[in-house]
């Protein structure tokens, strides 16, 4: 069923009756050529691409709650691709052009937003590495624009120019970054996936991977065996979990990372904002809410929750921010658990054995890495090489020594 | 984690005061080859439920501590100062 | 005033009128109303609109969970949009404001949505306004986002203040309601140290709307009794107008007192509001439940209003809800209504009881209706009537007014918060909290018990049952017998009526209907999480106080479930919203974050110093002088006039470390990657330390001053880093190594005095003889100064390349001991110097900064290769710094860079491209890591990372600035523009 103005008139005129699954509600088959750990944003994202650009369609998304009950329902919705290293930049403009034609690729509005993401500088140092990874983007053609202070001023009017401990200097914005309804990016590739043929089976939790020599057979489920030809775990957050049951133990720590978002207001922020002398960014829903998070709690954690001193952190750079804040009400706080990885970037590759795909280690960034993630992990599955953008994201790179450091801060996860 | 960390020195205290490592491994000795390098530097066990942790005591006592906390639930279940069992002064 | 106001009756104060406008009409209610009960008695029944279809909306509920009856009130950096009137109160010149609506309150535009709902429903934006692309956030998203959102938020500063504390007790009890103030009073006059929290002004809960009696005394007076008691027990701390919205691990627990929300005039020096972070060892919740509405046609339409919420208009505010009024229940409270309207000379028409049996209780002489349904309500602004379905025919009342009841659930949310799920109960027709929630404990109709005399039982019983936990022994409190309670029977859920016609809500602010979440059933987003993101319901500023159970009932019947197999959503903090102001405290605008000050600020600002932010310190960044009108010229001249004369710059931000112990130095050859166990006895030595990775981590000099003690400084980014670490090598790693740190940063002042004369200068107050062969480069020894005045540390140390030395002495001593140097100095030309002209200086030297140790160079990568000890057994680092990746020859390395044309400029953050390729990322060579205009070389110079950097000095390249639309020719050379052969520095 396809979506558009017309079908929602003419469903409208019958009483809303003719509506139809978005996607089905499958009994996993004993065999697939591809069995996918994870229905979240990338594993649906996975299914999709498999099913569209490399023609593999004989794939289940096995998830063990309800689709998109992980990271991609619980993020701040921010895309961009302003990253520095050649290791991601490629990858993240990849995806940022995916998102371009996102929503008319798989029909289905998930209300991607360019609204500009900036990304404030307070001090000489900051602008010097702003300018640095602005040419970074540049030399890739990736929009980058250095606006100073009054320019700045212009767009932002309410941030602190005039009492602010650390004042405002400038700023870099991408203005092609911006925010996506993250349900729906869920829901769209899921809905796409599904038309094509992918089985996508929720309450589906794997227990264990079964494993022939140098091969996996199949895993393990709460609804039986499932056997495959190729193995992909896309369980960011849990990833040490499942790969724990392919006996693989990864670079990766699980971190909470929490967000938030205030009443609905009438439009006030028009952009990303991002603090540059504190741990807060900020943008506003369709919905009218403020979105906003800071940094991970800091601890490793599978709990999907956060701690008060962290809200307090994150609310306290909001007002340094925004003084206006102050009689804004703070609506809900919410945790994701991340795979924080040992470089901070994440980790695309086959691993341990013949068939076994990974894609983990996203850290707070795999939201935005979702159309890209998903496009070059199939590419991967279907072909047995990465994508040209994904060539660095090796597991044997930390290893090796080839580490993509955007922070410098090494291999310790929550620095990052 | 909790709110609170049970300093074995400064009793619970708030956990704004303390500076978190992260897994409490054994540092290999400088010949132990590079598989258990890199086992130490950059592999994680990230284990759903208990875990030891290195957690530093930055506005009290300066101690480092080892805190056994559960990942699934947060409940922290002990902190013993870091040199304890290790020969040094506590 | 208006007719609606009972003459008496009520806990409000008739001698205490209060002025207040609504939309800009003067209005008044009295001391104890809320903004919501002054709105009633003023007959104003139409308070805002709703958030899809702009439906009139009124006032839903008395308390917090109010999805409706949303207000902006206050003027300027005071203006709070969202602001619920159900638990505002009122005070003497309240400014209120209604929302989402436009032009007016009575006429919205907006309402047309509410015409086109066929084509709006859940998720229809998901299904169209794709094309064309670029459509979306030219034309569309403006227009919804325009039409979305409630309240409009000022742009001002709040001009008013804020605090945080800590609070510790045995007992944290939370909500004083019957169940709470039980339990406080059993708690308190055990001894146990008890904090009882209440969101409301006045301790009592519920008991101050009951017109039962117990022990003969009227419900609102035994609240005041308890209160009274309570406030003489210096063991117990009674918080009023104080909500606790989470509850987070170890028990402790997040509240917002609301100080000064209820006053005209704020009291100076007192916060608005204050966030409590209250440790708990036990803590009671009873919190009491929330009355839910009915899923009718034109369940919004104002008039029509939970059943508690009229009793507590009628009771508490002496409000009459109109002329003629009809209760619809599924259980037993909608009777006590009826019969307390009765009393209060407000018609009832008839109670309408979906139960074909009714209830045992009496509702007064009001007409039953057994085993009816309110089908639809009538109205637009305001109720007109309702239609009533029973036995299969239907019947009118005219009515004005209609109070529903459709059972209780107990409010849980606090016991859900640290990941426990709700249990659902048949018996209870409710979720009640989950199983284990070790630390808190559920009391009263929070935990589904029913009766009033129940949750007074109930609460005093856990109280004595925590004390005796605690160690003490308790008495439950007793207070005497009950009339005229109700039966606390929960009914049986009545999740929707058949046959509806009108538009029935589930999620009133949102406009979640029914039929929007049989449309989410229908599409695939049954899952109770999906369907809430699909439909929005729970989402608003409610948080699904109301909505959400309903909406389980109805995913429920729709998908032929139980509500135990749906399921609830997640509870989250917080309870209700809490600003951003409480979160903060004191801790926004200048005092963001603290400041830290060099002992030798007053001496820099003494001298003109521009002062810039640096971390959390202030550091001296030039002087200017008289004549100069740009930066520049301040720092050129400072640059100059030290590489010529002399400078005296602070340094004493950065980190400094004592190290002593038989085994320091052995614990300094281990933490840096150079050798430092023969370190002699008054020598300093440049240090480079590593991470275990191998990467450079942090630099900087460490002096003997004895056989076993060390002095080290560190860079001012990493000074606690570097701290933090030293201390983990010395107890985590190696605890058997005698050593012992403690950082002195703040203790010692410290400058360098670089330049040619800098030793003539200095000499002028050291004592001892500190000649070249007497003192010669990396000397380091304590000095007597002025005469065996002073005690100080002098160290023969460079950064800038010219002869210098750093002297630290006591903090204290700092500003005296400048103006000395600058005294002495003067004749020899001396001036003060600035972080930028020391930037300057060190570039020009082609020493590194924390520009070039970024976390992802190693040794090699900045020309420190053969410092890396290949002997020392151990080392932080050794083991990893060898890797593949970290010693490839094409990785960035240091090298100098300048443009070919003296007059042209480029900048720190540019990048470098091979003369004559394409700007690509492929063909990018590296990054300019520091730059300056150097006086020295009379052009810009830079420090730059770039592959094979060493091995090509002299190539010409290009340096990049695509950003900034600046590319400059340019060549590689080596990082030294200044003495390269360090005659100077050994002057």
């Amino acid at each position: 069923m396809r979506y558009s103005a017309l079908s929602i008139l003419l469903n409208g005129l019958r009483g809303n009756a003719g509506w139809r699954p978005a996607w089905r509600q499958p009994q996993p088959r004993p065999h697939y050529d591809v069995v996918i750990v994870g229905g979240g944003g990338h594993g649906l994202a996975t299914a999709y691409y498999l099913a569209k650009e490399f023609g593999i369609t004989n794939v289940a998304v096995l998830e063990k709650n309800y689709i998109g009950s992980g990271n991609v329902g619980r993020n701040t919705t921010i895309i961009r691709s302003n990253y520095l290293l050649p290791g991601n930049n490629p990858f993240y403009e990849l995806s940022m052009k995916l998102w371009e034609g996102l929503e008319q690729d798989f029909n289905f509005n998930a209300m991607v937003s360019q609204r500009g993401v900036v990304n404030l500088y307070h001090s000489d140092a900051q602008r010097d590495a702003y300018v640095r990874r602005g040419n970074a983007m540049r030399l890739h053609g990736v929009d980058a624009e250095l606006l100073d202070r009054d320019a700045i001023r212009a767009v932002l009017p309410f941030l602190d120019f005039d009492n602010a401990r650390f004042p405002i200097q400038g700023g870099l914005i991408q203005r092609r970054g911006g925010t996506v309804r993250h349900d729906a990016v869920a829901w769209g590739y899921a809905r796409g996936a599904d038309s094509r043929g992918v089985d996508i089976v929720q309450n589906c939790e794997v227990t264990g991977v079964r494993q022939d020599g140098n091969r996996v057979t199949g895993v393990e489920t709460t609804q039986g065996f499932i056997g495959c030809d190729r193995l992909a775990l896309a369980a960011a957050g849990n990833s040490s979990q499942v790969a724990q049951m392919a006996g693989l133990r990864l670079p990766v720590e699980s971190h909470v990372l929490q967000a938030f978002v205030s009443e609905a207001l009438k439009p006030f922020i028009d952009c990303v904002v991002t603090f540059g002398a504190g741990h807060f960014y900020v943008s506003q829903s369709d919905k009218g809410g403020l979105v906003f998070g800071g940094d991970i709690d800091g601890y490793n954690s599978y709990a999907q929750r956060g701690n008060l001193a962290t809200v307090e952190h994150v609310a306290e750079a909001g007002k340094a921010l925004i003084p206006a804040l102050s009689r804004v009400r703070v609506l809900r706080s919410w945790g994701g658990v991340m795979d924080m990885s040992m470089d901070g970037s994440p980790i695309i590759d086959r691993v341990h054995r013949d068939n076994l795909y990974l894609n983990a280690g996203w850290c707070y960034g795999g939201f935005k890495a979702t159309p890209a993630s998903g496009y070059c992990f199939a590419h991967l599955i279907a072909k047995g090489e990465p994508h040209e953008t994904t060539r660095q994201m090796r597991l044997d790179r930390f290893e090796r020594g080839y580490l993509i450091d955007e922070k410098g801060q090494g291999a310790q996860p929550n620095l990052h | 984690m909790a709110s609170l960390i049970p300093c074995p020195h400064c009793g619970r205290r708030p956990k704004e005061e303390f500076t978190i490592r992260g897994a409490a491994l054994e540092r290999p000795g400088p010949d132990a080859g590079q598989a258990a390098w890199m086992d130490y530097v950059y592999l994680r066990d990230n284990p759903r439920g208990a875990y030891r942790e290195y957690w530093h005591h930055t506005s009290g006592c300066r101690r480092w501590l080892v805190v056994s906390r559960n990942t699934a639930t947060h409940d922290v279940t002990g902190a013993e100062d870091a040199a304890a069992g290790k020969g040094g002064k506590a | 005033m208006n007719r609606l106001r009972l003459s008496t009756g009520g806990l409000i104060d008739r001698s205490r009128p209060l002025s207040f406008t609504f939309d800009g009409r003067k209005m008044q209610g009295f001391a104890g109303d809320t903004l919501a009960s002054a709105l009633l008695a003023n007959g104003q029944r139409l308070v805002g609109r709703s958030f899809k279809y702009h439906r009139p909306r009124g006032i839903l509920t008395a308390g917090a969970a109010e999805p409706n009856a949303l207000v902006t009130i206050g003027r300027d950096g005071r203006t709070e949009p969202n602001t619920r009137a159900t638990v505002q109160e009122l005070y003497d010149g309240l400014v209120a404001r209604s929302q989402n609506r436009w032009p007016s309150l009575d006429f919205d535009i907006g309402a047309v949505n509410g015409m086109l709902s066929p084509f709006l429903g859940a998720g229809f934006y998901y299904k169209t306004f794709m094309w064309p692309a670029d459509f979306w956030e030219k034309v569309y998203e403006p227009v919804i986002r325009k039409a979305a959102g409630l309240g409009r938020a000022t742009r001002e500063a709040d001009p008013d203040g804020y605090e945080k504390c800590w609070a510790h007790c045995d007992l944290l009890i939370i909500g004083a309601g019957p169940a709470g103030l039980a339990a406080a009073l059993t708690a308190g006059r055990a001894g146990l140290r008890v904090i009882l929290a209440d969101e409301g002004a006045l301790p009592g809960g519920s008991l101050l709307s009951e017109t039962a009696t117990i022990g003969d005394r009227p419900a609102p007076q035994l609240a005041a009794d308890i209160a009274a008691e309570l406030h003489s027990l210096p063991n117990v701390r009674v918080l009023v107008r104080t909500t606790v919205f989470g509850w987070y691990d170890g028990n402790v627990f997040g509240a917002v007192e609301r100080v000064q929300k209820h006053v005209a005039e704020l009291r100076a020096g007192a916060p608005v509001e204050r966030l409590w972070r209250i440790a708990a060892t036990q803590a009671i919740l009873a919190t009491g439940s929330e009355e839910r509405p009915i899923v009718f046609g034109g369940n919004d339409i104002p008039g029509v209003m939970t059943a508690g919420a009229m009793r507590t208009y009628l009771n508490r505010h002496a409000v009459a809800p109109g002329k003629s009024v009809a209760v619809f229940t599924t259980n037993d409270s909608g009777y006590r209504l009826a019969a307390d309207l009765e009393a209060a000379g407000v018609g009832v028409a008839a109670i309408i009881d979906s139960r074909r049996e009714g209830s045992p209780v009496g509702g007064g002489s009001a007409r039953v209706i057994k085993g009816g349904l309110v089908r639809d309500a009538k109205g637009g602004k305001a109720l007109a009537g309702v239609t009533i379905a029973v036995d299969g025919s239907n019947e009118t009342l005219d009515v004005d007014a209609l109070a529903m009841s459709g059972g209780f659930s107990p409010v849980i949310h606090l016991a859900c918060h640290r990941g426990g799920r709700p249990i659902w109960s048949d018996a209870h027709g409710a979720f009640l909290a989950p199983q284990d929630t070790e630390g808190l404990t559920l009391a009263g109709s929070a935990a589904g018990v029913g009766s009033l005399s129940a949750c007074l039982a109930d609460g005093a019983g856990h109280a004595a049952r925590l004390a005796g936990l605690l160690g003490r022994a308790a008495q439950p409190a007793v207070f005497g017998p009950v009339a005229g309670e109700g039966t606390g029977d929960a009914g049986k859920p009545l999740w929707s009526v058949p046959g509806i016609r009108g538009k029935a809500f589930v999620d009133f602010q949102n406009d979640v209907g029914l039929k929007d979440l049989k449309l989410a059933v229908r599409e695939g987003y049954g899952h109770v999480e999906l369907a809430k993101r699909y439909t929005t319901n729970g989402m608003a500023t409610d948080q699904g106080k109301l909505s959400n159970i309903n909406a389980i009932g109805l995913l429920a019947e729709a998908r032929g479930v139980s509500p135990a197999e749906v399921g609830t959503t997640t509870f989250r903090p917080f309870y209700t919203p809490v600003s951003f102001g409480a979160l903060t405290g004191a801790s926004h605008g200048k005092h963001f974050q603290p400041v830290r000050k060099s002992p030798l600020h007053d001496w820099a600002a003494k001298h003109g110093a521009t002062f810039v932010e640096t971390g959390l310190w202030y550091r001296s960044a030039w002087f200017p002088r008289a004549g100069e009108k740009t930066w520049r010229e301040s720092v050129d001249r400072e640059v100059r006039n030290v590489r010529l004369n002399a400078g005296l710059c602070d340094v004493s931000m950065l980190g400094k470390i004592e190290i002593h112990g038989r085994d320091a130095a052995e614990f300094l050859n281990r933490v840096y990657a150079n050798a430092f166990l023969k370190l002699p006895l008054g020598r300093a030595r440049y240090g480079l330390m590593l991470r275990e990775d191998g990467m450079i981590y942090d630099d900087g000099t460490t002096s003997r001053l004895g056989e076993g003690h060390f002095f080290m400084t560190t860079t001012t980014a990493y000074a606690a880093g570097v701290m933090n670490h030293l201390e983990f090598c010395a107890q985590a790693l190696w605890p058997d190594l005698d050593v012992r740190l403690a950082s002195v940063t703040d203790q010692w002042a410290q400058m360098a005095i670089a330049g040619p004369k800098a030793r003539t200068i200095l000499q002028a107050i050291v004592d001892e003889d500190i000649s070249g062969e007497a003192f010669p480069f990396l000397a380091a020894r304590e000095v007597s100064l002025f005469g065996g005045a002073l005690r100080g540390r002098l160290f023969r140390i460079s950064f800038s390349g010219e002869l210098a030395y750093e002297i630290a002495v006591p903090a204290g001593f700092g500003e005296s001991v400048a103006d000395a140097l600058m005294e002495a100095g003067e004749a020899h030309g001396i001036c003060a110097y600035g972080i930028e002209a020391l930037g300057v200086l060190r570039i020009e030297k082609g020493h590194v900064t924390h520009n070039e140790i970024n976390g992802t160079v190693v040794p090699a990568d900045l020309g420190f290769g053969k410092m890396v000890s290949p002997t020392k057994a151990d080392f932080i680092g050794k083991a990893m710094v060898h890797r593949e990746g970290l010693t490839a020859p094409d990785r960035l390395r240091l090298v100098g860079v300048k443009p070919l044309d003296p007059a042209a400029t480029f900048r720190t953050g540019a990048h470098i491209l091979a003369k004559g390729t394409e700007a690509t990322l492929e063909n990018d060579q590296g990054y300019v890591s520091s730059s300056a205009f150097s006086p020295h070389v009379g052009s810009t110079i830079g420090l730059a990372l770039v592959r094979n950097g060493p091995e090509r000095h002299g190539e010409e390249i290009v340096v990049w600035n695509g950003l900034m639309g600046e590319t400059t020719p340019a060549v590689l050379c080596d990082p030294v523009f200044v003495d390269p052969a360090n005659e100077k520095l050994h002057a």
